[in-house]
């Protein structure tokens, strides 16, 4: 295994990194990573190198979803990539999505409905019903189920949480009117 | 650590015989685990999310091949009109955040006797294509897997596609876990059937150190199902069930006990089974 930065095994076409500095593109900028162990997840570098605590860190195995975002606009745990693997992948997290407004009325719903109660997984579903939504804008109750069926709620109970989801489609429906 | 990340088979050739120890990382769903746990500490890894040559699938007459890093979610878009018990499986795994990552040739490559892919691709007698610095080679993926998490690759080898043949009937998938989402499987069951040439498949997944075939299961049914009518006895069913649930070998372990499995495997081989003749009927 060769260490240092960049080098190429004898023959080899493929440059190996072990370069501890490298850059993401997270929420619509470039971001440099410095000083990262290579084996480290997305979910730890957005948190403890990024400074964006949003995407939760619980499971660490990609059972409960709270740190969910979208890696080239698909949902996906963020504890099961390695962060240096998503270089040259576009990464959205819960800030993102906050901050361009995109998932507005599924967080104004969410606290409407008292979707919310300790918060922890709060953020992994603003991203999950986002993804949702947008894709499946009139998603069934089977749908909505089974689409949520990667984020764990341990307090609130899912009841409000899916009458959050149906809220933003009600109000998305009034507006496509 | 050093990472590589190759963005054509040939090159990830390259970076796997120049680094026999790294591990190959498709989905992650598995790997990023065992490091996050300080159970691995891996010095090297090729990453494959770059490798085009191992996307997408092709149909011909009589076989489909599906590329190693195709993952569940589009075996459910794509592939449920060709092989929908292998989408019903890949329906099964995990959630959507993991079906998004997790590819088919990462269920093959790990092995697990809970794999829920394998024992529909184990039904429909499936090869795995490998490539390695000494060229391709296909192997059958009941020779690929030797026991739990161990195959016959060799080191250096990548899985590119796993070529079923194709379906000339039913196929169903069931399993048994503690719910319906984000459940590794207690026990499962591929079944199917071939109307044309008067075969029944029978494969199991976590009732042993491997996927398995259930071959008296199979050659009873076979002989016992009135073709021209698509039916079977009940007591002929619940007999092919029992003899699915001798040939298994589960263990007790923290997710179920062998007592369980084994009838669990009954239930479920029985109503696949039923599910086909239904669907043929």
């Amino acid at each position: 295994m060769p260490d240092s930065p960049d080098a190429h095994i004898d023959g080899s076409t493929v440059p190996w990194s072990s370069s501890n500095d490298f850059d993401l593109t997270v929420d619509g900028r470039s971001r440099r990573v410095r000083g990262s162990w290579l084996g480290e997840t997305l979910l730890y570098v957005l948190r403890e190198r990024l400074g964006l605590p949003g995407s939760k860190n619980a499971c660490e195995q990609g059972e409960c979803g709270s740190c969910s975002v979208l890696l080239d606009d698909v949902v996906v745990c963020s504890c099961l990539i390695l962060a240096a693997d998503a270089q040259g992948c576009t990464i959205r997290t819960v800030e993102g999505l906050s901050a361009s407004g995109d998932a507005a009325d599924v967080q104004d719903a969410m606290v409407r409905c008292g979707a919310v109660q300790c918060g922890f997984c709060t953020p992994g579903l603003v991203v999950a019903i986002y993804d949702l939504l947008r894709h499946s804008p009139d998603a069934t109750d089977m749908e909505i189920r089974e689409s949520l069926s990667g984020n764990l709620c341990r307090c609130t109970g899912y009841g409000r949480i899916f009458e959050a989801v149906r809220e933003v489609q009600r109000g998305r429906s009034c507006a496509r009117l | 650590m050093a990472l590589a990340v190759p963005s054509t088979l040939d090159e990830a050739i390259d970076a796997v015989a120049g680094a026999p120890d790294a591990q190959l990382l498709a989905g992650g769903t598995d790997f990023c685990v065992q490091v996050s746990f300080g159970l691995r500490r891996p010095t090297g890894v090729v990453s494959l999310r770059r490798v085009d040559d191992l996307r997408g699938w092709s149909a011909d007459s009589d076989t489909i091949t599906i590329g190693a890093s195709t993952t569940y979610t589009a075996m459910i878009e794509q592939l449920t009109g060709l092989l929908p018990a292998l989408a019903g499986a890949a329906r099964s795994v995990g959630s959507p955040q993991i079906r998004n990552m997790g590819t088919l040739g990462g269920n093959v490559a790990t092995a697990s006797p809970a794999g829920d892919t394998l024992p529909v691709l184990l039904g429909l007698d499936a090869r795995v294509g490998l490539a390695g610095t000494t060229g391709r080679r296909s192997v059958a993926l009941h020779d690929l897997v030797t026991g739990p998490k161990r195959t016959s690759m060799l080191p250096g080898e990548i899985i590119v596609d796993v070529t079923t043949r194709r379906p000339r009937g039913p196929q169903h998938f069931l399993k048994v876990g503690t719910r319906n989402a984000m459940v590794i499987s207690i026990a499962s069951a591929a079944v199917g059937i071939d109307p044309e040439a008067e075969t029944v498949s029978c494969a199991l997944g976590s009732v042993g150190p491997v996927p398995l075939r259930a071959p008296q299961a199979e050659a009873f049914a076979a002989s016992e199902i009135d073709w021209a009518a698509m039916t079977a006895s009940d007591s002929a069913l619940a007999r092919f069930g029992s003899l699915a649930a001798s040939e298994a070998s589960p263990i007790d372990d923290h997710r179920s006990s062998a007592a369980y499995r084994r009838a669990a495997v009954a239930v479920i081989a029985e109503r696949g089974l039923r599910r086909c003749l239904r669907d043929a009927g």
